[in-house]
């Protein structure tokens, strides 16, 4: 009789370790939400920036369709973001070009293929690759790529679409592989034993059982590529030429939409028109990457849905 | 046992013994299966079948610290140097204890092997699909949903679907590792009768924890324990009390651990 009483009682009370419980999970939601706070907060701060642009002097035929960007242009700025989108474009399509097949490709010989030590070896310099600033891919883009291209090509400029794609392309190719492998290593193996049993080969294996089982992760390192390619702003500035121009060829300079920002914000002044076109570019960047992000994530839901 | 010189054996094993790294699993075993044969192996747990089933189509190879010694022969042919494990593994059909369901349409998992042996022809491989499925009493259940995922199904029904790709295979040697463990007993006896069936066109392996399974279908039956095979006869011999051995005896009549 006692003890069932007691035993209400304590059901009834919160102890110690309830009250811890209930602390972390306080905690954990704060963090979780300033980080929503944060992201939330930069886009209302970039989007004020850029409001009295949106507000005065944009026109959006002008701003999506023109490809003169002249915010300097003493009688008549000019707003025109095409060349730049353009630039950006080209640059990541090429870059996806180079970085896709290298990148699943090393993904596909790590995590299939090699073995043991050398495993463990071609992952770490994976990850070391990964981590070269982007400021160095620029520089290897002007001092190596560059008289590399003139001297094969036999163009007069060696900083173009070409240089900044292949620069990009490497740059991304690392963290691609990287999340690609994880993505391979996430099929499980009894897949593998299973479809090997029925007598598939080695290349079998991978290409009817586990590309299809992986190709969520997998096409979730191609979509971070390209969210990088949109993002990557000093190895582009560095290698494209940062010439306002919609390429006809890959020889062609360009300028990104990055780049611009980069490289103008420091020199206007803060309030005027062309600092809140700048912004403006800002919002576009973030609705553009938005985008990127939510096809992705429709893309992926649909698959598995399946 | 007298076995005919005239014909070859369709699995000849000599002196086996299976290793993982130091642990052995398997030592000197020899025995023989004999075509159209149904061989079933039984004995307990840590016994050595799997390891056993594992070196018949090189499997052996997917585990770097698992080594045999000794001689396997597949229709005559030392397996030891193949050039080509691939081909081998194509004519040996395995239904793993636990079920595998490929993440793929159902369809597409009964319809993989044939694809590998070059069967493109759709009408073909419908014909292919369905036998196998009707065989390994999926069909019924199945046949509305062919397009579903492979690995969505029940965890019986991913077992019969091994079954079915195993003989879509349309191998010489099945081989089978306690299929009944996640099946339920009806749909059990339906695939015993299939298992008899298949008995015409293939030599059956079958390892099982239902001693009296052993019985009712086997031909002959070994008896493997702690990694050593004990004993090894005409099946209806050693249930009728003609076992030599006491631990045979001990554990076809349940009085074992
Ligand atoms: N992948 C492995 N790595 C290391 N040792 C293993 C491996 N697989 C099996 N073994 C060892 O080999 C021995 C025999 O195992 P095996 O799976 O062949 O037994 P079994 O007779 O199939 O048992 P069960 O009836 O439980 O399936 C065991 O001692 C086990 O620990
Ligand atoms: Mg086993």
């Amino acid at each position: 009789m006692t003890t069932q009483s007691n035993q209400l009682a304590s059901f009834d009370q919160r102890d110690k370790e309830w009250y811890i419980d209930k602390a972390i999970q306080i905690i954990v939601f704060m963090s979780g939400i300033s980080a929503i706070l944060f992201v939330v907060g930069i886009f209302a701060f970039v989007t004020m920036e850029g409001f009295g642009f949106l507000l005065k002097d944009f026109s959006i035929s002008e701003f999506l369709l023109s490809p003169w960007w002249e915010p300097t242009d003493e009688d008549e700025p000019t707003y025109g973001i095409l060349a730049l989108v353009a630039g950006t474009a080209s640059v990541t399509g090429l870059a996806m070009l180079v970085a896709v097949p290298f990148s699943l490709g090393a993904a596909i010989y790590i995590g299939e293929f090699a073995s043991g030590k050398k495993r463990e070896y071609l992952k770490i310099l994976i990850e070391l690759l990964a981590a070269i600033p982007s400021v160095v891919w620029g520089f290897i883009g002007l001092t190596i790529m560059n008289p590399l291209i003139i001297a094969v090509f036999d163009v007069p400029v060696g900083l173009n679409v070409l240089n900044a794609g292949i620069i990009l392309g490497l740059m991304a190719a690392p963290i691609m592989t990287s999340i690609a492998e994880d993505a391979l290593k996430a099929v499980p193996d009894r897949y593998r034993e299973a479809a090997e049993a029925l007598g598939a080969t080695r290349w079998q294996v991978i290409y009817k059982t586990v590309l299809p089982a992986a190709k969520n992760g997998l096409l979730g390192a191609v979509l971070l590529g390209v969210g990088r390619g949109f993002g990557e702003t000093m190895a582009v500035l560095m290698a494209t030429g940062h010439a306002i121009n919609i390429p006809g060829s890959v020889f062609d300079p360009v300028r990104a939409l990055t780049a611009t920002i980069a490289a103008e914000l420091g020199e206007t002044a803060v309030g005027s028109t062309h600092y809140e076109a700048l912004f403006t570019i800002g919002i576009f960047l973030f609705l553009i990457t938005f985008i990127i992000n939510l096809t992705a994530d429709l893309i992926v839901r649909g698959i598995r849905k399946q | 046992m007298v076995t005919t010189t005239e014909i070859t054996p369709k699995l000849q094993v000599k002196d086996l013994t299976i290793r993982y790294g130091s642990h052995t699993a398997l030592s000197g075993v020899s025995l023989e299966v004999m075509p159209n044969e149904i061989f079933s192996i039984i004995g307990p747990a840590n016994a050595g079948k799997t390891s056993f089933l594992k070196v018949l189509n090189r499997m052996d190879t997917f585990n770097s610290e698992m080594k045999y010694d000794g001689k396997i022969f597949f229709n005559g042919l030392d397996t030891r140097h193949l050039r080509n494990h691939y081909a081998l593994r194509r004519r040996i059909g395995v239904v793993f204890p636990l079920p595998v369901g490929l993440p793929m349409t159902v369809y597409e998992n009964v319809a993989l092997s044939p694809r590998l042996r070059g069967i493109n022809n759709k009408a073909e491989l419908d014909v292919i699909v369905e036998r196998c499925l009707q065989r390994a009493a999926l069909w019924d259940e199945v046949k509305d949903r062919l397009d579903s995922l492979g690995s969505l199904l029940s965890g019986g029904q991913q077992q019969r679907l091994t079954i079915a790709r195993a003989l879509s295979q349309e191998p010489e040697l099945l081989v089978l590792d306690e299929f009944s463990i996640a099946v339920d007993p009806v749909t059990t006896m339906r695939i015993e009768e299939v298992l008899k069936e298949l008995k015409e066109e293939m030599t059956i392996i079958l390892v099982t924890n239902l001693v009296q399974q052993a019985r009712r279908l086997a031909d002959r039956t070994a008896f493997f324990l702690n990694g050593e095979c004990v004993e090894m006869g005409i099946t209806e011999a050693l249930f009728s009390g003609e076992a030599k051995d006491q631990r045979t005896i001990d554990y076809i009549e349940g009085r074992f651990g």
